[in-house]
């Protein structure tokens, strides 16, 4: 089963079981994990699912579309290189993703 | 006379409605320290869900009921959240004033649902929504005739399409442009019927009316604005009992085998009538959430406000029927449940995506008095903002993610963004944006 390793800002690890076709967003929402507030659920309308994604895990990753990339630029913590909108990656079979949630989304 | 009842154990909070301000203040409530047992209650048959996509993706069939669910079992129990489906209370009892040293009530009482349980609680909030706005026409009552707020709506709705070719949407608001560009997507004639003289015009300005009038009629749907129906008609033979179409006052006929209604939502006030609290289009809360008892809660769509936004007038009160607002407010009211009074935090904000226009809004523009329109169509991008002597309050921005996530930052932190400045579409908002004390000096 895909795994996706959510750690929050503080260093702490959460590992949750994902279901292929899910995003990550939705994974860590239904799971409760914290960090991740996804108001608008998953339409790309709020920027609050930013995640950081471990670096070498980055290029695995399909690329974002140009919405994703405009509303990065709107997030509370600043994006990085690594950034992403966990909403816009959907869990793939096999995946073992490694994400850092920010200090704070709002 | 008397029928059995089943009597619950007592819960420490009881939140009547599985809304998403329900299930926020639940999960908010574990989040400050409340400790004791949460029933979340809810009238309809499905695990509590977001409502959103309803009119979107679900009725497209891009996403399934499992994407709509909020969290999951394991979550509510490991939580001590307790899940209630399917059950409607229609009476609350208050328990006298008791124990207290004050002797003021504590807050406690029981709900008492529709088929006779029970459900004491020490605690209650009221996150009981708004239901759609009935329309009285001839014809109202024929089948076909459609409304759209609950996932059975939406079912009920998928479950008609195969046998409609032409649907007419009454309201030209957020759900029926939402609907009606899902379901000319699907391929379906559709028609339109706006009262008003433009569209969204309770959300929006005109140039953004405007420009979605545009955008929606060059995609081919029929949008007719002050639009005055006269009745929806019956069909006949096979199709007797069924609604075959709307006459206008002018005695045309645009037929539908389906019409959905979209006009807008009513509180849900009835419970807090009941128990003699406060009620004036919505549950009167003041600015921690708390009703005219003292001790009820109420959040989200149901609950009518004090201004929210900094430097509101002083008075000024507003119902906001948002995913944002339920979040929020439910927070204010986790707060006030432990004993914290918290301001509102964060701007309002909305969404609704028709077809590939994206529209978000930062703010409220209440008492705009100019506004500013960015506009680049090689981009398809179209921004308008609003200001109120001088300082932006609010802004529209269809496809345009970095407009609108400059303006909800530039108010959430008190900043301004002049307006001279923003004219030019070329300028990133980001880069204008001024603290309001160096504007009001420069002025």
């Amino acid at each position: 089963m895909p795994t996706i390793h959510y750690t929050d800002a503080a260093g702490s690890t959460i590992d949750i079981n994902a279901n292929v076709g899910d995003s990550v967003m939705e994974t860590a929402v239904r799971n409760g994990v914290p960090g991740i507030v996804a108001e608008c659920g998953g339409s790309l309308s709020c920027a609050t699912c930013h995640v950081f994604v471990r670096e070498d895990e980055v290029d695995q990753l399909p690329e974002m579309s140009e919405m994703e990339d405009e509303m990065l630029y709107g997030t509370t913590e600043d994006r990085r290189d690594n950034s992403r909108l966990s909403c816009q990656i959907k869990v793939t079979e096999g995946m073992d993703l490694h994400v850092t949630t920010p200090e704070t989304q709002v | 006379m008397s029928t059995p009842t089943t009597e619950r154990a007592e819960t420490g909070l009881l939140i009547i409605g599985a809304s998403q301000a329900g299930v926020q203040l639940a999960v908010s409530l574990r989040g400050t320290g409340f400790d004791e047992h949460i029933t979340l209650l809810g009238e309809e048959d499905h695990r509590p869900y977001q409502r959103p996509a309803l009119s979107k993706e679900f009725l497209q069939d891009k996403v399934d009921k499992e994407n709509l669910i909020f969290r999951s079992q394991e979550y509510w129990d490991e939580h001590d959240i307790e899940l209630v489906k399917g059950a409607r209370i229609e009476r609350i009892e208050k328990n006298a004033p008791g124990g207290d040293a004050d002797g003021s009530p504590d807050g406690s009482g029981v709900a008492i649902a529709t088929d006779g349980t029970r459900y004491p609680f020490r605690r209650l909030a009221l996150a009981v929504g708004a239901r759609a706005r009935r329309l009285q026409i001839e014809g109202a009552e024929l089948d076909g005739v459609v409304y759209l707020r609950s996932a059975d709506d939406a079912l009920d709705l998928k479950a008609r399409l195969g046998d409609v070719q032409d649907a007419v949407v009454v309201g030209g608001g957020f759900i029926g442009l939402e609907a009606a560009c899902s379901l000319h997507g699907m391929g379906k004639n559709v028609a339109v019927m706006e009262y008003g003289p433009r569209l969204v015009g309770r959300a929006v300005g005109e140039d953004t009316s405007e420009y979605f009038l545009q955008a929606h009629r060059g995609r081919g749907i029929d949008i007719r604005l002050g639009a005055r129906m006269k009745r929806f008609v019956e069909g006949t033979g096979e199709r007797a009992g069924k609604v075959a179409g709307v006459e206008l006052e002018d005695g045309t006929v645009v037929d539908a085998q389906l019409v959905l209604v979209g006009i807008g939502v009513v509180p849900n006030t009835e419970l807090a009538e009941q128990m003699g609290l406060a009620v004036d289009n919505g549950i009167v809360v003041d600015r921690h959430a708390v009703a005219s008892d003292g001790t009820t809660v109420a959040v989200g769509d149901v609950a009518n406000m004090p201004n929210p936004l900094p430097g509101a007038p002083e008075g000024e009160r507003i119902r906001l029927e948002s995913v944002n607002n339920a979040i929020e407010h439910a927070k204010i009211a986790a707060y006030s449940l432990t004993g914290r009074q918290e301001e509102y935090a964060g701007i309002p904000w909305f969404w609704s995506n028709q077809a590939d226009l994206k529209l978000q809004i930062a703010g409220l523009t209440l008492g705009y008095d100019s506004t500013v329109v960015r506009r680049d169509d090689a981009k398809g991008k179209f921004s308008v903002l609003y200001y109120r002597e001088g300082q932006v309050i609010a802004a529209d921005c269809v496809n345009a993610p970095l407009d609108f996530m400059a303006v909800r930052n530039a108010l959430g932190k008190g900043q301004n963004i002049p307006a001279e400045a923003a004219a030019d579409p070329a300028a990133p908002l980001k880069s204008l944006v001024v603290d309001r004390h160096v504007q009001e000096v420069s002025a």
